[in-house]
């Protein structure tokens, strides 16, 4: 068998023709409460209807809202008329919506703005009255059902972070005629008999019906006059009750209450480090620069030895004689060498040292030594000096010209 | 005596005086050692708390007289 398929467009008409086909919903009556209303500039309303468990779509188109004789506004209750249909585009269904009357407004979305009204002129909400939270709280008083995942987050999260903190559960009814006065009697019994350093008060999500007992007044005047500090923790993010307005903190759910109340162990643990590191660090430094102190003072021999500074002028004296004898030993030195050395010159200058290696010196009869040839006759008497003695000699010829051999 | 008594609390805030005492860096010597031990001791202290908390949840019943009685708190889910 061959399977029929079809396009978006086929099954939103054939949706669309589903509920065509049933006469009550082409001419409905439904009733509710409007919110997210908005007129747009081409003059159509669109809004929702809501009641607490369902929310419905809806349009009134400019020609039927001309007609309105109110001015319609998010969280008036409301009866609706129209038909309902498919819109294909967005594949969604909604009221096309013919006519709206108001039906008084919705009593609990009143009540909640007159309680509101009265309670922040009498300044249950101001800011002054609103108590710290301590620290590192030692019991966590919870007020809420024992049943129920929200007690079990809150202890989950609290034992998650902060396990010393003890927990006191007390349990009460969050819901229905009873819970007001259940939860006023909590909040007064703990601050009797001071079984926690802070109370957590709240509940899981739930219809504006299923908050309803932390939009009472006897709850919010209880939450004012308590003595330990109050965390309101009720619902969802986005709802916001009396008791978020007059709790010392409120807190978006249950579980973001356990993490408002208390610290969370692991960045104790940072901080106890960090504590650790910075007495060791200045205790380190402090001996560090102690013990240079003491090395320098060490250094100083003037204070073991109050004599060392003789000693050491004492050595200094010695030295200076040391280089006293040694300068003068150098000159004496010095002057012995040159004395030396002159010696040596001028015996090797000797004549004598010449005539020992076997010449001799010539001289005439008054003594002068002759240099020349020309200064000798035949017949001159010389006399003739040796190494080791002297002779007298007679000169027969004379020739000039050298070494005439 | 009173030392051991200590809440978290009041250990840390304790440890933070003696912390910054030190660091100032202006006590003789001694005195210097002696808080260095005492912040050695709380850091200890607190950590221990820290490692051996193991948390404790109790549901608390009107008693007799009024006051709170602690009963164990069971799962009620």
């Amino acid at each position: 068998m061959e399977r029929l398929t079809l396009t978006v467009t086929e099954l939103n008409e054939r949706i669309k023709g589903l509920l065509e086909l049933d006469p009550l919903l082409g001419d409905v009556c439904v009733r509710g409460e409007l919110s997210n209303y908005k007129i747009y500039p081409s003059g159509h309303h669109y809004f929702t209807l809501k009641d607490s468990e369902s929310s419905l779509s809806c349009v009134m188109f400019r020609s039927n809202a001309s007609k309105l004789r109110f001015r319609p506004e998010s969280g008036m209750g409301v009866t609706a008329f129209g038909r309902v249909t498919v819109y294909p585009r967005d594949g969604k269904y909604q009221l096309y919506c013919s006519a709206l009357i108001p039906e008084g407004t919705g009593d609990l979305q009143i009540a909640f703005e007159q309680l509101k009204e009265k309670l922040s002129k009498e300044g249950l909400f101001d800011e002054g009255h609103k108590k710290p939270l301590p620290r590192f709280p030692r019991r966590i008083a919870i007020i809420t059902s024992s049943a129920g995942a929200a007690v079990h987050d809150m202890i989950r999260i609290l034992g998650h972070r902060w396990p010393m903190a003890e927990v006191a559960l007390l349990p009460v009814r969050v819901q229905g005629a009873e819970a007001p006065p259940e939860i006023v009697g909590a909040i007064r019994y703990a601050n009797e008999f001071h079984v926690g350093d802070v109370i957590i008060t709240g509940r899981g999500g739930g219809s504006i019906e299923d908050l309803w007992a932390f939009n009472d007044e006897r709850v919010a005047r209880a939450i004012y006059e308590s003595e330990i500090p109050v965390i309101s923790a009720v619902g969802h993010e986005p709802d916001v009750t009396i008791a978020d307005y007059v709790a010392d903190r409120r807190a978006s759910t249950p579980s973001n209450a356990a993490e408002i109340a208390v610290p969370d162990w692991r960045e104790m643990e940072a901080l106890l480090q960090n504590l650790d590191a910075r007495a060791s660090q200045a205790v380190v430094g402090r001996l560090k620069r102690l013990s240079e102190r003491l090395e320098a003072l060490r250094a100083k021999r003037v204070l073991t030895d109050p004599a060392a500074h003789l000693d050491n002028r004492r050595i200094e004296l010695d030295r200076m004689r040391d280089r006293l004898l040694a300068a003068q030993e150098g000159v004496l030195a010095k002057g012995k060498q040159r004395y030396v050395g002159l010696a040596a010159s001028l015996d090797a200058m000797s004549p004598l040292r010449v005539l020992a290696r076997g010449y001799a010196i010539a001289e005439k009869a008054d003594g002068r030594a002759v240099r020349s040839v020309r200064d000798l006759a035949a017949g001159d008497r010389l006399r003739l000096r040796l190494a080791d003695g002297r002779a007298q000699v007679l000169v027969e010829t004379t020739a000039e010209g050298e070494n005439n051999g | 005596m009173a030392k051991n008594k200590l809440t978290f609390e009041q250990s840390l805030a304790r440890l933070d005086e003696i912390v910054r005492h030190l660091e100032k860096g202006d006590l003789p010597l001694s005195e210097s050692m002696a808080l260095f031990e005492e912040g050695t001791g709380l850091l200890s202290a607190c950590g221990k708390m820290l490692d051996e908390a193991e948390q404790k949840v109790v549901k608390l019943r009107k008693g007799p007289d009024r006051a709170p009685v602690e009963l164990p708190f069971e799962d009620e889910t």
